[in-house]
C-alpha cells in the first residue's frame, strides 16, 4: 500500500477545499467562536449606535467587566457541570449564602477576634468561604454521584435550602460595612491596578501567548506532526496580542471621578496641578478574578487527566467507566469546584456592592446557564468551553447594560434576553447540524 | 497449538457464574476456562448470555454468585479497574467509546500519559497511536477527530488498539471483527495468532463459525444463560456445534455443562 495513497483515503484532500475552510483550517480558527465574537461586537455597536454613543465608552465597558465578574466566575465551572450532562441550579442561591457567611465573618466574627480592620480579616474570611463552599458542593455532589440523585433535583432543592439559609445567616438583616480590602475584590476605583500594573500584565499576557504557542509548535515538530503555517501562527499570535492590549488600552483610558482624586490627593497630600489629575482605573481586580478563574478552569479542563475525564465522561458515561475511570468520584470532585466557584463569586459581587444581602445571586443560576449555552456548551453533555462560556457570560452583561442605557424597562429587559437564549441555541443547533 | 496441558494451571477460571436482572437469569451456573496462549470462543444465540458472562470477567458487572480465579488463585473483581489490574483487556460489543474525544484520547483513557509537571501528555500519546494504530489499521490517519467522525471499522480498530496496548495477559473480545472489512478482519486474524504466542489468553466471541474453527483451540457453546458444552475444534465439527447452539444437543466430542438438552 502506497503511504501517499494510503492517506488520501482517510482524508479529504486539501485541493477540494474551498479558501474560506482552507483558512480556517490552516489557523485552526474555531469558527463558532468567530461567531459569538461577531455577535458581541454587533450588539455592542447597535447599542452604540441606538444609545447615541454612550455604549462604546471606557466608563462603559469597564463597568461591563465588572458587572460581568460573578456570573463569568460561575459559567467556568457549571461547563464542566453540563459536559458530565448534569445540572446546577443552586448556584445562585449558594453564592448569596455564602456572601452572608463571609459578611457576617469579616463584619462581626473575626473583629472581635483580631480587632477592627486587621489586614488578615479578607483572606480568613475568603478562605472560610471557600472552604465552606468546597463543603456543600461535595455534599451535594456526593449525593449526585454516590446516591444516584439526579443533579436536576439535588440542585433544586440545594436552590431553596441555600436561599433559605441565606436568610436565616442574619434573620434576614443585611451585613455592611465590609472589610476595606475585601471591597476592592468587587472593583471600584481602589479595586482596579492602575496603568503600570495594567500594561505590564498586559505585556505578560502577550508573552505567555507567545510561548505557548512556541512550545506546542515544539512539540509538535518533535513528534513530527503537522505544524500550522507560520503566517497562521503569526496572525493567531497577533489577533491574541491585540485583543489583549487594546483591553488594557480601554481600561487605562477610564480615569478616577474628580471627587476620588481629590480624596486621594488630600490624603496623599498631592496637590493637584492645573487642569486636574488624570488617574487611570486599569483594570478592575474583580475582572482579574474572573480572568484568572477562566485561564485555571481551561488549564484544568484541557490538560489534566480530571479535564480528560470530565469530557470523555459527557461523551460516554458507560464507556469512561468501562476504560476505568472513576465517574463518581469525578463528579463530586465537579461540584465541589462549583461550590468554590460559588464562594468567590459571592465574595466578588457582595464586595461590588458593599454588603451581603440574602437576596444576592438570585436568578444568577439561569444566568450562569445561558452563559455556560450560549458560549457553546451542550445540554447534550460532552462539549463546551471555559473561553466561550466567559464571552457568553460578557455577551449577557452586555444586553442587559445596554438595555438599562437605553432606559428600557426591566420587564422588556427579561423577555429580550429570553429570546435571545433561545435565539441562540437554536443558531447553534442549526451550525452543528452543518458542521456534523 | 500445544496450550492446554492437563497440569498447567489455567489463567482463567470461572465457576458457577450466576447474574440475574430483574427476573431475566441472563447467566445460570456458568463455567469456562482459559489457558496461556489459548483462544476460547464463546458462541451461543443471540441473548444466549455470552457477552453478560464476560462483563462479569471484566468488572462491568457483579456476579450473584460463583467464583472466580486468575492463575489459581480466587480474584476479587469489583470494577473495570480491578479487572485492568488482573491484566484483562475487554473489547467490548459496544466498543464503549467515548465519542467526543479523539481516538489517541479513547486508546489512554483511564490511563494517560503525564508529562513531568503531571500534565496531560498529548504528544506521546499520539505518537503512540499512530504506532499502533498502524499496525492495525495503516490506512488510519484520522488523528486529530473525535471518534464519532469516524467509521464504523476504523471506531472497532480504535477499540482494538486500546486493548492490545497494555500488555495485556487475558483479552476478551466480544465480536471484534463485526465491523471490519476482509484485509482488516485478516489483519485481526493475525494479530490473534501473534498474541497467542505470546502466552496471552484470549476469549474470543463470533458469529462467525467459519473464523471460529480457523482460531479457536477451544468452543464454548451457550443457550438461554447456561453452559451446553465444551470441546477442541479439532474434536469437532461445524455441523455439530450449530447443533450446540441451535439445538442444545452436547455431541461426545464435547464436555456436557448445565443446559445440555
Ligand atoms: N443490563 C441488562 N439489564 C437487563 N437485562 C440484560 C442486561 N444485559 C443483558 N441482559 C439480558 O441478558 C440476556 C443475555 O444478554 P447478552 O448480552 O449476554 O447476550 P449475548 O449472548 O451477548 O447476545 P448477542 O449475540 O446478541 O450479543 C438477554 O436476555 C438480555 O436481555
Ligand atoms: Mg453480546
Amino acid at each position: 500500500m502506497d503511504q501517499a495513497e494510503g492517506r488520501g483515503a482517510d482524508r479529504p484532500s486539501a485541493s477540494r477545499l474551498s479558501p474560506a475552510a482552507r483558512f480556517f483550517k490552516a489557523t485552526e480558527i474555531d469558527t463558532r467562536f468567530l461567531g459569538m465574537i461577531a455577535a458581541l461586537l454587533i450588539i455592542w455597536i447597535g447599542f452604540d449606535l441606538l444609545s447615541g454613543g454612550r455604549f462604546l465608552t471606557a466608563r462603559n465597558l469597564w463597568n461591563l467587566s465588572v458587572q460581568s465578574a460573578s456570573v463569568a466566575i460561575l459559567a467556568t465551572g457549571m461547563v464542566l457541570v453540563i459536559v458530565t450532562r448534569n445540572i446546577d441550579l443552586s448556584v445562585g442561591s449558594l453564592h448569596g449564602f455564602l456572601a452572608m457567611v463571609m459578611g457576617v465573618a469579616q463584619a462581626r466574627y473575626l473583629p472581635e477576634i483580631l480587632g477592627f480592620g486587621h489586614p488578615a480579616i479578607w483572606l480568613l474570611t475568603l478562605m472560610a468561604g471557600v472552604l465552606l463552599g468546597a463543603l456543600v458542593g461535595g455534599l451535594q455532589g456526593f449525593l449526585i454521584a454516590y446516591l444516584s440523585i439526579p443533579a436536576f433535583i439535588v440542585t433544586l432543592g440545594g436552590l431553596l435550602v441555600w436561599r433559605g439559609a441565606a436568610w436565616w445567616v442574619t434573620s434576614g438583616q443585611t451585613v455592611s460595612p465590609l472589610d476595606s480590602r475585601f471591597i476592592l475584590m468587587g472593583g471600584g476605583p481602589r479595586g482596579a491596578i492602575g496603568d503600570t500594573a495594567s500594561w505590564v500584565l498586559a505585556l505578560l499576557a502577550c508573552a505567555a501567548i507567545l510561548l505557548l504557542q512556541a512550545g506546542s509548535r515544539r512539540r509538535r515538530r518533535r513528534f513530527g506532526f503537522p505544524t500550522r503555517p507560520v503566517w497562521a501562527e503569526a496572525l493567531m499570535a497577533a489577533l491574541g496580542c491585540g485583543a489583549i492590549l487594546g483591553a488594557a488600552a480601554v481600561a487605562n483610558a477610564y480615569y478616577w471621578p474628580a471627587g476620588t482624586v481629590r480624596q486621594w490627593a488630600a490624603a496623599n497630600n498631592v496637590t493637584i496641578p492645573e487642569g486636574g489629575l488624570q488617574i487611570s482605573h486599569g483594570i478592575a481586580i474583580p475582572v482579574l478574578i474572573a480572568l484568572a478563574a477562566g485561564v485555571i478552569m481551561t488549564f484544568v479542563a484541557r490538560r489534566t487527566r480530571f479535564g480528560r475525564y470530565v469530557y470523555a465522561i459527557g461523551g460516554n458515561p458507560e464507556a469512561a467507566e468501562l476504560a476505568g475511570v472513576n465517574t463518581r468520584w469525578v463528579t463530586m470532585k465537579i461540584f465541589i469546584i462549583m461550590g468554590v466557584l460559588c464562594a468567590i463569586a459571592g465574595a466578588v459581587a457582595s464586595a461590588r456592592l458593599q454588603s451581603a444581602t440574602n437576596s444576592q445571586g438570585t436568578l444568577d443560576e439561569l444566568l450562569t446557564i445561558a452563559a455556560a449555552v450560549i458560549g457553546g456548551t451542550s445540554l447534550a453533555g460532552g462539549a463546551g468551553t471555559i473561553a466561550g462560556a466567559l464571552l457568553g457570560a460578557l455577551l449577557m452583561q452586555s444586553l442587559s447594560s445596554g438595555m438599562i442605557l437605553l432606559g428600557l424597562d426591566a420587564p422588556l429587559q427579561n423577555v429580550v434576553v429570553g429570546l435571545v437564549l433561545v435565539a441562540a441555541v437554536w443558531l447553534d443547533t442549526l451550525y452543528k447540524r452543518r458542521a456534523g | 497449538m500445544n496450550a492446554h496441558v492437563k497440569d498447567q494451571t489455567p489463567l482463567v477460571e470461572m465457576e458457577e457464574i450466576s447474574i440475574s436482572f430483574g427476573g431475566v437469569h441472563a447467566v445460570e451456573r456458568a463455567s469456562v476456562d482459559l489457558y496461556p496462549g489459548e483462544v476460547v470462543a464463546l458462541l451461543g444465540h443471540n441473548g444466549a448470555g455470552k457477552s453478560t458472562l464476560i462483563k462479569i470477567l471484566s468488572g462491568a458487572y457483579r456476579r450473584d454468585s460463583g467464583v472466580i480465579r486468575i492463575r489459581g488463585e480466587e480474584a476479587a473483581i469489583h470494577n473495570p479497574r480491578d479487572a485492568k489490574a488482573y491484566g484483562i483487556e475487554t473489547i467490548y460489543q459496544t466498543l464503549a467509546l467515548a465519542d467526543n474525544v479523539d481516538a489517541a484520547a479513547n486508546l489512554y483513557l483511564g490511563r494517560e500519559l503525564l508529562t513531568p509537571w503531571g500534565t496531560l501528555d498529548d504528544g506521546a500519546m499520539e505518537a503512540k497511536a499512530r504506532e499502533v494504530m498502524g499496525r492495525l489499521n495503516p490506512r488510519f490517519q484520522r488523528f486529530k477527530d473525535p471518534v464519532k467522525a469516524l467509521s464504523g471499522g476504523q471506531r472497532q480498530s480504535v477499540a482494538i488498539a486500546r486493548a492490545i496496548l497494555f500488555n495485556a495477559r487475558i483479552l476478551i473480545m466480544d465480536e471484534p471483527t463485526a465491523a471490519l472489512g476482509p484485509q482488516e478482519t485478516a489483519q485481526v486474524g493475525e494479530l490473534i495468532k501473534q498474541l497467542k504466542s505470546e502466552g496471552i489468553g484470549v476469549f474470543l466471541i463470533s458469529h462467525d463459525i467459519h473464523d471460529v474453527f480457523h482460531l479457536a483451540d477451544r468452543v464454548t457453546v451457550m443457550k438461554n444463560g447456561q453452559v451446553v458444552g465444551t470441546g477442541r475444534v479439532e474434536n469437532l465439527t461445524k455441523d455439530e456445534v450449530l447443533g450446540m447452539i441451535i439445538l442444545g444437543k452436547c455431541p461426545p466430542g464435547a464436555t456436557p455443562g448445565p443446559g445440555a438438552a
